[in-house]
């Protein structure tokens, strides 16, 4: 399944400049996983070492908060985009 | 011609990384480059502090305590925020069952009637320090107020976004003053996370974004003046609403740089935070411990507290364990009755998060949270005339009557025979 990742400003310095990324799997946490052996450098920034979401960042699948829908292990289909939000916004 | 002094230019100080201590220069950032983390301004820690006699000669605004705030020269904006009174509530003690309580009283705040122009007093000269001419927010009204009022006084161009379902008061006290407000479908947190991109793309200083650094400094000023206006000295308990968690990781911070300070003694007050039961994810991570916010999709008439996805959460859970204090959330109908309350015994009208603190303050001195030698200060946050929905249907209607006096007179014989308060 190929998904979009769109990556803020300060994650793109890990990427190359790279903004926008294809990705795979059937599940966003494959999708990720997916990222993370591609670009090593964001990995951590995206996982913690549990291979838990990163704490810094929320995911959105298709404009939702993933930790509403099953957090990494929400099914993810062809065409979904996943936007990466740093985590201390707000308030 | 008179000679002139000068003023040296105005810079804000540089960011560490409050997880992982990497080093910033002063940008306007908020979140470390290396690991995502939240960045707070460095103060020079040998730099020379002013003493109590200094601070109590200087102009009654948040400025008096600026060695503190993220700056180095004279700010240029906002010169009159801050410095609202502290009110002795003996009503409100006798309520509680403690020996005194006052209530910080930012529902007076200047220019825009809540607590929020500390915030933006910081970020807009944050934005002056960087030379931005366009600053904004994601806000759930208040702070919308706050950047579109401060913005129109320093002649930058705002752009604001709140969730579309907001109150009247909150919607009007922003476009009046020329703010462009654009109302988004959906939650304050869809706002949030789209004012994030926002500030991605277009460069803007948005305050409680890019510009959060700074900006979250000014609610330190909140604790500084409670701790001078009761005499240079600290209450035992404090009582704040919660939306974003970030006032009470800042209260902890203000109190705590006037104990490292000297201008205080004793012990750092009890923090207790607050949240409207239908959003209350900070209470009940205090309640179930642990460190990770489980976001909520907020249900509350309480729409200036209802972040579902708190930012400073996990802060404020940790600023009221490692204080000794607490957390309380209340019903919507509670909430009604502390405004209520809270007016009838103070004499001030306070908007939906004032509400909850204040019924928030019953249900903690209920659930045995406060002892009879308490000294417990409120901090009210934004004023009642913002969010007259909700108590609309709550107040008695007002009779109409002739102009005879036979009918006031009715009015007063009825009076009579009512039940005292």
């Amino acid at each position: 399944m190929a998904i979009t990742l769109n990556l803020p400003s300060v994650l793109a310095a890990h990427t190359g400049g790279a903004r926008t990324i294809e990705a795979s799997g059937r599940t966003l946490g494959e999708a990720v996983a997916d990222v993370a052996a591609r670009y090593p450098a964001l990995a951590p920034r995206l996982r913690d070492k549990e291979g838990k979401p990163y704490p810094f960042v929320n995911f959105y699948l298709n404009d939702e908060d993933v930790r509403f829908c099953g957090g990494f292990a929400a099914p993810v289909q062809d065409g979904d985009e996943v936007t990466v939000i740093p985590a201390i916004a707000g308030g | 011609m008179p000679a002139t002094i000068a003023s040296p230019p105005l810079t804000a100080r540089p960011l560490r990384c409050r997880s992982c201590g990497a080093e910033h220069a002063a940008a306007p950032i908020a979140i470390c480059e290396e690991c995502l983390g939240p960045l707070d301004p460095v103060y020079e820690a040998g730099r020379p502090l002013p003493d109590r006699d200094t601070i109590a000669a200087r102009a009654p605004s948040l400025w008096r305590y600026k060695e503190w705030l993220p700056f180095d020269g004279d700010p240029m904006w906002s010169l009159d925020t801050g410095f609202t009174p502290l009110v002795d509530a003996p009503a409100l003690a006798r309520r509680f069952g403690v020996a005194r309580v006052w209530v910080k009283n930012d529902t007076v705040s200047h220019p825009s009637l809540s607590f929020k122009d500390r915030v933006v007093a910081a970020a807009i000269n944050a934005a002056a320090a960087f030379g931005l001419d366009t600053i904004g927010c994601a806000s759930t009204g208040n702070l919308a107020n706050a950047v579109a009022a401060h913005a129109a006084r320093a002649g930058l161009k705002a752009w604001i976004f709140v969730p579309d379902e907001l109150e009247a008061g909150k919607v009007i006290g922003t476009s009046v003053y020329g703010a462009r407000l654009v109302r988004v479908r959906g939650t304050y947190d869809d706002v949030n996370r789209l004012c994030a991109q926002v500030a991605d793309r277009f460069g803007w200083g948005i305050a409680n974004v890019n510009l959060r650094s700074y900006y979250g400094e000014g609610s330190k000023t909140v604790a500084y003046e409670i701790a001078e206006q009761l005499g240079w000295r600290l209450p035992t308990a404090v009582v704040a609403p919660m939306a974003g968690g970030s006032l009470l990781s800042k209260l902890k911070k203000g109190f705590g740089e006037f104990l490292d300070a000297g201008l205080v003694r004793g012990q750092a007050p009890r923090l207790y935070g607050t949240q409207a039961a239908g959003c209350a994810p900070i209470v009940r991570l205090v309640e179930r411990g642990g460190d990770a916010i489980e976001p909520e999709v907020p249900k509350t008439i309480c729409r200036s507290l209802a972040i579902g996805n708190p930012a400073d959460g996990v802060f404020a859970a940790r600023a009221m364990r490692e204080t000794g204090g607490w957390a309380a959330a209340v019903s919507d109908p509670e909430l009604v009755e502390g405004i209520r309350f809270l007016a009838e015994d103070t004499g001030v009208f306070a908007e939906t998060a004032g509400g909850v603190t204040a019924a928030g303050a019953v249900a903690l001195a209920r659930a045995g949270r406060f002892q009879p030698q308490d000294e417990v200060v409120l901090c009210i946050t934004g004023h009642g005339l913002k969010t007259v929905e909700a108590v609309q249907g709550a107040i008695p209607a007002a009779p109409v009557i002739a102009p005879r006096l036979r009918e006031v007179t009715t009015l007063v014989e009825e009076e009579r025979t009512w039940p005292s308060r």
